[in-house]
């Protein structure tokens, strides 16, 4: 609210130019004083012979001037725009806005309620819904993992039905709510320069690439250092976000130099909590789309 | 043309003068009352000034011209903040100075971007945004990664801040420098970015 000095001076100013520039437009239209230049130009001579006429205002431009005047006059009055004046229609901009929430909300509603009640099998079955689905994951999930959900150099493909934490319906709609945070710490201190150069040769052969055997063998008498989190196996584990290293699937790239240098630094992989952003049903179309984007 | 609408033409100087008078009139309506209202000189909930390396972040912000294709205003329409998040208000921007609400949008509205991506995304994203968005026209800024954040600098803005009203402590001013020794220009912009807008997004 403005008070009442700031009030007037809006109202004021406002009003003053308007009527400023109605009787501007009236004070300049007039063509009855020519006298001081009988063939009806200003006087001005350009070039010799260039001059300017004194011709007044064309009826229809004027008219259309005086519209103009009419309108912010009207406007004034329905809308606000005077200083603390409201307008008589009583509009304000946040009630229009929660009007066209409110309307957008009756109209979900009807949409939402057919799959309030389905299933993640139902909901992955259902065009509609599927349709609904990929179009929050556009707004929601593209930027990390892609518009086909393929991810990027470290961002999970979710298209490959390969899950760190696990590829459930369930699983997947705790990853979206909740978030995840995985860690894989830095192994330097531990593996020592030499001790990396073999854990990565190892970790080369149990995914299916060549590597130097020696430097395998050895690097796989310190497996137990990884095994804590990736198995005894090497398959992971999906409770801690842990990969599977024994396929040739990667989410930090599969060169030597890539996985050198996840043990030397470690990884943190983070998926940010969606839960206060997502309605539920939101959240478990994504999961629903997910789970059906992986073919599983 | 009568005697007087002939006199003001001929006359630049006093041209000038009627000139100067029409066009300040949209300002001093639309905006001069406003520099004297507490609904846009009062904090939000929440919002404080920035910290140190926020504030870096900013400076860094402003000089790569990010706000020439981002916005930071989600206007109170359902289309904006059905993607972006609640709408914006005065009072979250006092401690802009200047403020990046912006009017081009070539990229999305940054206003509550803070939460919605991880750290590493940014990071990526910001040398070569093409690397996590396949179908991006953002240029990249891998020098920021090279270039160190100047702590004596931050710490004079922000005792210049606080002569300006800033409520910032002596004790903050005082530790400034150390809270961004050593920063790269990278990590100041991404932890710019992490904080906007949290107040009200909910993350």
């Amino acid at each position: 609210m403005l008070n009442s000095f700031w009030n007037w001076f809006v109202i004021i100013i406002s009003v003053g130019s308007i009527l400023a520039c109605w009787w501007l437009l009236h004070w300049t239209k007039g063509v009855s004083d020519r006298s001081d230049d009988d063939d009806g130009s200003t006087g001005h001579v350009w070039d010799e012979d260039l001059r300017e006429l004194n011709t007044p205002l064309p009826r229809w431009w004027l008219h259309l001037f005086n519209i103009t005047i009419v309108f912010a006059l009207v406007y004034l009055v329905l809308f606000p725009g005077l200083g603390n004046f409201a307008g008589i229609k009583g509009w304000t901009q946040i009630e229009q806005y929660d009007a066209e929430i409110a309307q957008a909300g009756e109209v979900q509603k009807v949409i939402f309620a057919r799959f309030q009640d389905m299933d993640g099998d139902a909901l992955m079955a259902d065009v509609e819904a599927m349709d609904t689905a990929g179009r929050l994951f556009g707004n929601n999930c593209a930027m990390c993992h892609g518009s086909d959900g393929r991810g990027a150099k470290g961002f999970p493909n979710l298209a490959d039905n390969d899950w760190q934490w696990g590829g459930s319906y369930d699983d997947i709609l705790t990853s979206i709510n909740a978030g995840r945070m995985a860690v894989m710490p830095p192994h330097d201190a531990i593996l020592g320069e030499a001790g990396i150069r073999e854990m990565v040769a190892y970790v080369q052969q149990i995914a299916g690439q060549k590597a130097d055997a020696e430097l395998a063998a050895a690097g796989k008498t310190k497996f137990m250092v990884c095994a804590a989190c990736h198995g005894q196996d090497a398959k992971g584990n999906p409770l801690l976000g842990s990969p599977n290293l024994t396929d040739d699937i990667w989410l930090y790239g599969g060169n030597p130099e890539d996985i050198e240098l996840t043990l030397l630094k470690g990884r943190n992989g983070r998926m940010p909590a969606f839960g206060s952003q997502l309605s539920e049903i939101h959240s478990r179309l994504l999961a629903a789309y997910v789970k059906r984007m992986s073919g599983s | 043309m009568s005697k007087g609408h002939k006199r003001l033409e001929k006359n630049i100087i006093l041209m000038s003068v009627f000139i100067v008078i029409a066009v300040s009139l949209g300002g001093l309506v639309e905006i001069l009352p406003l520099i004297f209202q507490d609904q846009v000189r009062t904090p939000s909930e929440g919002i404080k000034p920035y910290p140190p390396l926020q504030l870096a972040g900013r400076d860094i912000y402003v000089r790569e011209g990010c706000y020439n294709c981002h916005s930071q205003m989600i206007r109170p329409f359902r289309s904006e903040t059905e993607r972006y998040g609640p709408f914006s208000v005065a009072g979250e921007s006092v401690y802009d100075r200047p403020f990046q609400w912006g009017s081009k949008r070539t990229g999305p509205d940054l206003a509550r971007v803070g939460g919605r991506y991880s750290d590493d995304w940014h990071v990526i994203h910001l040398i070569n945004p093409r690397d996590v968005v396949p179908e991006s026209n953002m240029p990249g800024y891998p020098w920021l990664l090279e270039a160190t954040v100047d702590g004596e600098l931050i710490q004079r803005k922000l005792s210049v801040l606080q002569t300006l009203g800033d409520p910032y402590t002596d004790e903050e001013i005082a530790v400034a420098a150390a809270a961004v020794e050593g920063k790269t220009e990278m990590e100041a912009l991404v932890a710019y970015l992490q904080g906007l807008g949290l107040t009200r997004s909910g993350r």
